[in-house]
């Protein structure tokens, strides 16, 4: 059998374990009186970093107008298919707006390829985690649920740009 | 003191003894959890009332809830018997450890320890030794592989560290001449511990008491990544709360007998109280609170050590064991004699 050599040979203090232990001790104490990392959860909440990818949500311009034109990108790219889109037109400038936008939140993985593959911005991932549903019907998120107001998903915008 | 008193005072102690016991058990286990979260820098169970307070009351609900397994493989009684045995032998290991001194109440002359026998260290020993049955006996009854490996590790074990064990009671015994647990608290004196008189032989007793009562370090019984959960894998329920239980009084009973051996007692450490007279009353109080600082410092301890140190090997263990304690505290022997022979001749 090989015998394996030590990289480097035990002095005799460390040999007799005690002053080991006493520096592994303090360590552990010193580390008792750190600030502790814990949240006390539903008081404290958690606010991610803008790079953090939560519900995915649709721009809602400051004039009262979605910013989704329909395209159907981010239903098509969405890998386990959480998206459906329907068009419509309208007399307004875009002329196209989505009549019916849903995200199913049971399928969502929460990849963000809707977010990267959208022209308009309008799709993107909020700082939003707090998904609990007790049914699959409200697991549906219809544009009543999913419209933002774009001030909120400034944060976001700003760090899609910055990488983009 | 007739003995009807004598009945009546003893059953009174046993009482409060055993409530007081179980309380800080169970709190010991909420301490635990909270000292373990603050080493790693969490905030532990907080949610329970206050601060989590009654967070042991829910434990053990819960565990009272649960569902009581028995394998099929297992020798039923035997599996029944072992948590009871670990918990009789935890509780009453403690009835010779004297917590303060006498009191008078009522016209009796009342010391505070329950059994006030002379050969108190003996009898310690031989019921922690005892302690090892239920691990073994849960193990092998489990019919699991894992259990019985936990338990013929425990009994391994327990047989290496006993011997380093008595033999560093021995440096404390030479001392006192006694062995009575009462006469070396006083033997100790108010600051004259054995702890500074022989270094050695506290370390070794410590570092044994650990072995002992299977903590870290030397948790080889349990060592839950390697064993699963050790003698306890196949028990579930109160059995399970058993041997949880137990584990703490053992801390507990191990403490106390640090104390009582090495660390004076319940003395107030450097001052002589019975010179600067104050009331007997608040004597006894400052004295049982001595020991109780004493005894939460030292649980402390446990715990502290628990959550720093990795665990030894199994071979490491026994080598540690054989060629390192049992020679130290032949060591520690030979130089309490020493002193003995310097100083008193």
């Amino acid at each position: 059998m090989a015998v394996k050599k030590r990289e480097k040979d035990l002095t005799f203090l460390e040999k007799i374990y005690i002053p080991e232990i006493v520096k592994g001790l303090s360590l552990t104490l010193k580390n008792m009186f750190r600030p502790k990392f814990t949240l006390k959860y539903p008081e404290e909440k958690f606010i991610p970093p803008a790079s953090y990818r939560g519900r995915p949500v649709l721009v809602l311009e400051e004039n009262g107008e979605e910013r989704c034109v329909a395209c159907g990108l981010c239903s098509r790219v969405c890998p386990p298919l959480a998206i459906e889109v329907q068009a419509g037109e309208t007399e307004r400038e875009k002329e196209r707006y989505p009549e019916k936008f849903e995200i199913n939140m049971i399928r969502c993985i929460f990849c963000g390829f809707c977010e990267e593959v959208c022209p308009e911005e309008a799709i993107v991932m909020s700082k939003d985690y707090e998904l609990a549903f007790s049914n699959r019907e409200d697991a549906i998120y219809g544009k009543d649920k999913l419209l933002v107001p774009v001030h909120q998903l400034q944060d976001r915008i700003n760090f899609l740009r910055s990488y983009k | 003191m007739t003995i009807l008193e004598l009945i009546v005072t003893t059953l009174v102690k046993i009482v409060i003894i055993l409530t007081l016991m179980l309380l800080t058990v169970s709190y010991l286990v909420y301490f635990e959890r909270r000292v373990s979260a603050w080493a790693q820098n969490r905030l532990g169970p907080n949610r329970v009332g206050w601060e989590g307070v009654l967070q042991p009351f829910a434990d053990v609900f819960k565990l009272l809830l649960k569902e009581d397994i028995v394998p099929t493989n297992a020798n039923k009684t035997i599996h029944a018997l072992a948590p009871m045995l670990a918990l009789f032998v935890a509780f009453t290991t403690y009835a010779v450890i004297p917590f303060g001194p006498s009191i008078r109440i009522f016209g009796l002359t009342v010391p505070l320890v329950v059994a006030d026998i002379n050969i108190g260290i003996l009898y310690i020993l031989a019921l922690t030794s005892l302690g090892v049955y239920a691990i073994t006996f849960a193990g092998w009854s489990s019919g699991s592989k894992y259990s019985l490996l936990g338990g013929i590790r425990s009994s391994a074990q327990m047989i290496s560290y006993e011997i380093s064990m008595g033999f560093s009671v021995g440096g404390v015994l030479l001392l006192s001449e006694s062995l009575r647990p009462l006469a070396i608290v006083n033997s100790q004196g108010a600051w004259l511990w054995n702890a500074w008189i022989q270094p050695i032989g506290f370390i070794t007793f410590v570092v044994s008491a650990f072995a002992e009562t299977n903590r870290l370090p030397f948790d080889l019984p349990e060592a839950e990544p390697e064993l699963v959960g050790g003698y306890h894998t196949e028990y579930s329920s109160m059995k399970f709360a058993g041997f949880f239980l137990a584990e703490y009084a053992n801390m507990i009973v191990a403490s106390a007998f640090i104390i009582t051996l090495y660390l004076g007692g319940y003395n107030l450490p450097f001052i002589n109280i019975n010179s600067i007279g104050l009331p007997e009353w608040l004597t006894v109080i400052i004295q049982i609170a001595t020991f109780c600082v004493k005894m939460g410092a030292l649980l402390f301890f446990f715990i502290w050590v628990r959550w720093s140190l990795p665990r030894f090997r199994y071979d490491q263990l026994m080598s540690l064991g054989w060629k390192v304690m049992f020679p130290l505290s032949l060591i520690n022997i030979i130089w309490v004699a020493a002193l003995i022979m310097i100083f008193k001749i």
